[in-house]
């Protein structure tokens, strides 16, 4: 990355997507720069999912392309790889190993070894908040330590890039808040993908707001322009007024 | 070293559930079983271990699939290959650690059927150079089982049907070496078919294999084989993503 032109960290161009039948992306193009928190919103099934697969190397795209830090994800996948964390939808984990053994195993393939891996798992487990777990299995663990545990994977190695799949799912109040902390704090000097359900969300982390329904960008603007597109400033008005627009097939795709 | 890691995660995982010891426990009882009683151990008055060996292909054919069908399938119903996958890592490095601790795992069942060395030992005089060749020769067929095993089981999330598929396809790989099923092409098909298909089976290569000799082509064999279901396994894994 050079800084006399920011150049974006994740660009993503003409993104498509088809499985058997659906037709789950469609045309999807947008950046994220250095310092930007970008909330990913839409209904259920819009495709957020199926991005951020995509922008991971989980998936491979039908059409388009993806450049993270540069590097094509299709063509240097293990490059691309060691520059992101990524939280899966559902926080998949290895339900039979301790938390610690889990990170430890992490740190192994991302590279971290000797002292300094020991001091970084340490550090992680401190910032997740998750001490008092480590050394339990994780099956045993209740969802918000799920939860947590997969965030801590994905930030361990302290990545350029985060890609979270809903983050503060089906964790109480007092740990959302903790976690939407720690995005804030990290946002300087990463550029962040999460996706969410909760609107509310969007003005606590996030800087930038992309809504998507049924594979297409409706919205791409500041938390603020999302608010100014109800007339009573409401962010819940204003998802509701761009998504139900575009299903009664009235909406053309806005981008600011 | 990402291979070594992977290594290590399975291998251990292995023996934090039940799966290890329920494994090695019937492992054991059925090479026990089918030494003395169908192999006929004292009977036969010969202090060497043919008896034992003689049944390694038919302990592997549902022992086998049975430790193989978790290697992936697992993965794919918990979600968890999203997170392996995401990881700097390429597919054949994920492939091959994972396959070398399933391996790894079934040396220790077989290493610990060592009891019935030493009794052979105390009761005569073997060769044990053979035994150890004869060794060898069961690790590495039970690679061979191993590699189809987890090709199978990249293919579906369902364990039991990776099971089963799996053991059609061993039973096949056995059963083309039995003089029941070579006769029935001996009939009408040239030499060389009924040669080849013959050449297929673990029975023709583990054959003398068990009486100690390791020959070289049947390990060429056996590399082969694993080479081929491993590679298929990268390619299955990779068709995923694209789908």
């Amino acid at each position: 990355m050079t800084t006399e032109v920011a150049k974006p960290v994740i660009d993503v161009r003409a993104l498509d997507k088809r499985f058997e039948q659906i037709h789950a992306v469609r045309g999807v193009s947008f950046s994220v720069h250095q310092g930007e928190v970008l909330g990913f919103l839409g209904p259920n099934g819009a495709g957020k999912s199926t991005t951020m697969k995509m922008i991971a190397g989980f998936l491979e795209p039908t059409g388009g392309t993806i450049l993270v830090c540069g590097n094509q994800v299709l063509e240097e996948p293990i490059k691309v790889k060691k520059a992101i964390g990524y939280l899966p939808e559902g926080a998949p984990l290895y339900g039979e190993m301790t938390v610690y053994r889990f990170l430890d195993f992490i740190a192994d393939i991302r590279g971290l070894n000797g002292a300094y891996k020991k001091k970084r798992i340490d550090e992680i487990i401190k910032i997740i908040n998750i001490g008092s777990v480590v050394n339990q299995t994780i099956e045993t663990l209740s969802k918000g330590y799920k939860r947590r545990v997969g965030l801590a994977q994905a930030i361990l190695h302290d990545p350029q890039v985060l890609i979270l799949d809903e983050p503060t799912d089906g964790l109480d109040p007092n740990q959302k808040f903790e976690v939407r902390n720690l995005i804030r704090e990290m946002a300087a000097d990463k550029a962040i993908i999460i996706s969410t359900h909760i609107l509310e969300e969007v003005d606590a982390v996030c800087t930038r707001a992309i809504i998507i329904a049924s594979g297409q960008i409706l919205f791409d603007g500041t938390p603020d322009e999302l608010h100014g597109r109800s007339a009573s400033r409401n962010i819940e008005e204003a998802f509701r007024l761009i998504t139900t627009q575009h299903y009664r097939g009235k909406g053309e795709s806005v981008q600011s | 070293m990402n291979i070594l890691a992977i290594f290590k995660r399975e291998f251990r995982g292995y023996f934090v559930t039940p799966v290890a010891y329920v494994f090695i426990a019937i492992f054991l009882f059925l090479n026990g079983l089918f030494t003395f009683y169908l192999g006929a151990f004292y009977e036969s008055n010969q202090a060497d271990l043919e008896p034992f060996f003689r049944f390694h292909p038919w302990l592997y054919l549902f022992l086998i699939p049975a430790i193989a069908m978790r290697l992936w399938s697992e993965e794919r119903k918990t979600g968890t290959i999203e997170l392996l996958m995401t990881l700097p890592i390429t597919t054949a490095e994920a492939v091959v650690g994972k396959y070398l601790a399933a391996w790894c795992f079934t040396g220790v069942a077989l290493v610990l059927t060592f009891p019935i060395w030493l009794t052979v030992n105390y009761l005569g005089n073997p060769d044990n150079t053979v035994i150890l060749a004869s060794y060898i020769g069961s690790m590495i067929m039970a690679g061979g089982f191993l590699a189809i095993g987890s090709c199978i089981s990249a293919l579906t999330k369902n364990q039991v049907i990776a099971f089963v598929i799996s053991v059609v396809i061993c039973f096949l790989f056995i059963l083309s070496g039995f003089p029941m099923v070579l006769d029935l092409f001996r009939n009408w098909a040239p030499q060389a078919i009924t040669d080849a298909i013959a050449s297929f089976s673990f029975l023709t290569h583990f054959s003398s294999i068990k009486k100690g000799v390791i020959d070289i082509r049947d390990i060429i064999y056996f590399a082969a084989l694993i080479s081929f279901w491993l590679y298929a396994n990268v390619v299955v894994i990779d068709a995923r993503k694209a789908s």
